[in-house]
């Protein structure tokens, strides 16, 4: 049997080094590695430049100076169209860019992936995505329709981070709900790749969920590194079926984010701590946001 | 539903639901495509167009399943025929199979468009959503545009950061850039326009009922090729409005996105 990679997110965050390039997974506010990203905001770790179809992560890592280098070709909430300690950070020219279209990471991960220095894509020309990366080339067909492709360059990783739904210790990670976003792709791309789940089960019961097929077995052992079970570990971004998104939560994440004062008060309150407190200071807030929607129905009745 | 359909249709049309008839209108004869909305006019317009003139049209729910219903927005699909994860999504623009409308934060007289960034790129004044998926969708399936609120803020002269690309620069980047590149539509809470002039730059194909094209010139920071009849955006069948109203968007989502 192959060896045990159960880790702690503290473990994790250890073996990565200041300027490293990370790759995020996940889309959007959907399955982000949040617990990892929380165990990376308490760290040293530094300069880095971070891959990401981007979410909170991408705000969270910017709020705190952690990124040098951001590639993307979006950040977003989802609900909420715009991240605003991502606006914020590139209005005041916090970390340099380079900014792609969504195809071009898909590509861009996949040529990593498979140790090639670029693949094709018609993507990109006549857009200012050519003007903003100058570093960027063309490539022309050697066939007889010699037509000129964008050359979406290799983003190899030195560490990825994704969160799945299940994983064994091992590192076999499957997910279980709509979308594998890109995580596969992320582990491959990378040297080191850490799958952080909400529990971990024996290889045995992996498929012993009901309708869950071979298919769901996203990631493969041999591209994994380490495993850590972080129940809640992609809050407050959405882990479907296990839980949908934390909308209440991050209305009041972007809320805070909005004022470098509420701000304060906010990480205070959630990330000052380890991953327990935060989920103790998640359920604390929704148990008082509870009591304050009981006290406004109390209110609305008392008006009638 | 229980309302007769008389009464039903006997309010008059809003402002919104011309919006919806006019999203609908752009996917009539796509044939058997995906029709890729953002927004809620556009969401209600495809499904709109799937019910009625174009039923071979694919649908999502928003997120990674294609749906054999046209369900109420918000609602679940009773029935789901498809996958389509967004890896394959993105795959997906390049096999030409989809008619995309977007939205916008600038556009111009080309059809250049930006959700990018306001200002300067290497320090704006306003950080948007980034280029997203405009610069692949544009040079390989037909694009649309949705504005929901037309104004000079959108229609400018020259887009700030080139996301979606326009027929200028598709054209100057050689056949590669231009040989699937197509805008077949731009559509507003004020009018409808499309790129069918000579030099492809953008014409005012129709005018919401209640609106002159002295008030859409006014909201338009460039001059609009304006043919000299311009006729209104047509009107909805009893049928349309009994499926927008009743159907598809029973809580009037549309009126918040669209103020009559």
């Amino acid at each position: 049997m192959s060896r045990d990679k159960t880790m702690t997110p503290d473990d994790v965050i250890s073996r990565l080094e200041n300027g490293m390039t990370l790759g995020i997974g996940g889309w959007g506010a959907r399955r982000k590695p949040m617990a990892l990203v929380r165990a990376l905001l308490r760290s040293d770790v530094r300069d880095l430049t971070v891959v990401s179809y981007g979410g909170p992560d991408v705000g969270l890592l910017a709020a705190a100076g952690k990124i040098r280098r951001l590639v993307t070709a979006f950040v977003t909430l989802d609900s909420i169209p715009l991240e605003p300690h991502f606006t914020a950070a590139r209005q005041r020219g916090a970390f340099e860019l380079t900014e792609l279209d969504e195809a071009m990471v898909m590509w861009g991960l996949t040529a990593a992936a498979q140790r090639l220095p670029f693949l094709p894509v018609r993507a990109g020309l006549g857009s200012d995505v050519l003007r903003v990366n100058p570093q960027l080339r063309t490539v022309t067909s050697p066939y007889e329709d010699g037509e000129e492709l964008m050359a979406a360059p290799a983003l190899r990783l030195d560490a990825a981070l994704v969160h799945l739904n299940r994983a064994d210790a091992h590192g076999n990670g499957q997910y279980l709900g709509p979308d594998p976003y890109f995580d596969d792709l992320f582990c491959e791309a990378a040297d080191q790749a850490y799958v952080s789940c909400e529990r971990i089960v024996e290889s045995a019961d992996l498929l012993k969920e009901q309708g869950t097929g071979p298919q769901t077995l996203l990631v493969k052992r041999a591209f994994v590194s380490g495993v850590v079970e972080t129940p809640g570990g992609a809050h407050f971004t959405s882990c479907a079926p296990d839980y949908e998104r934390d909308e209440a939560f991050q209305a009041a994440y972007a809320r805070a984010a909005r004022d470098p004062e509420q701000w304060r008060a906010f990480g205070d309150r959630f990330l000052s701590g380890d991953e327990d407190a935060y989920q103790a200071a998640v359920a604390a807030f929704h148990h008082q946001d509870h009591h304050q929607d009981q006290r406004q129905d109390q209110r609305q009745q008392g008006d009638v | 539903m229980s309302t007769p359909p008389e009464a039903t249709t006997a309010i008059p049309v809003t402002r919104a639901e011309y919006c919806v008839i006019a999203c609908a209108e752009a996917w009539r004869g796509a044939g058997e495509i995906l029709a890729a909305p953002m927004g809620t006019v556009p969401t209600i317009g495809a499904r709109l167009a799937r019910l009625t003139f174009s039923p071979d049209l694919l649908l999502t729910d928003g997120e990674a399943q294609l749906i054999a219903d046209a369900p109420a927005l918000g609602e679940a699909p009773r029935v789901v025929e498809g996958w389509l994860p967004y890896r394959q999504h993105l795959a997906l623009a390049a096999t030409g199979r989809r008619h995309v409308m977007m939205g916008a934060s600038q556009l111009d007289r080309y059809g250049n468009q930006n959700i990018s960034c306001i200002g300067d790129w290497e320090r704006p004044t306003r950080q948007l959503l980034g280029m997203r998926g405009a610069p692949v969708n544009t040079l390989n399936n037909p694009t649309s545009y949705w504005v929901p609120r037309h104004s000079l803020r959108v229609f400018v002269e020259k887009v700030d950061v080139v996301s979606g690309v326009g027929y200028d620069n598709a054209a100057a980047a050689g056949s590669s850039a231009s040989r699937y590149h197509r805008i077949p539509r731009v559509i507003s809470d004020l009018a409808v326009f499309d790129f069918e002039t000579p030099d492809r730059s953008m014409r005012l194909r129709s005018l919401h009922p209640g609106v002159t094209a002295g008030q859409v010139a006014d909201a338009t920071g460039f001059p609009l090729a304006v043919p000299d009849d311009v006729p209104h955006t047509r009107e909805p069948t009893a049928a349309e409005l009994r499926l927008i109203r009743e159907r598809i968007d029973p809580q009037g989502l549309r009126e918040r996105e669209v103020r009559g």
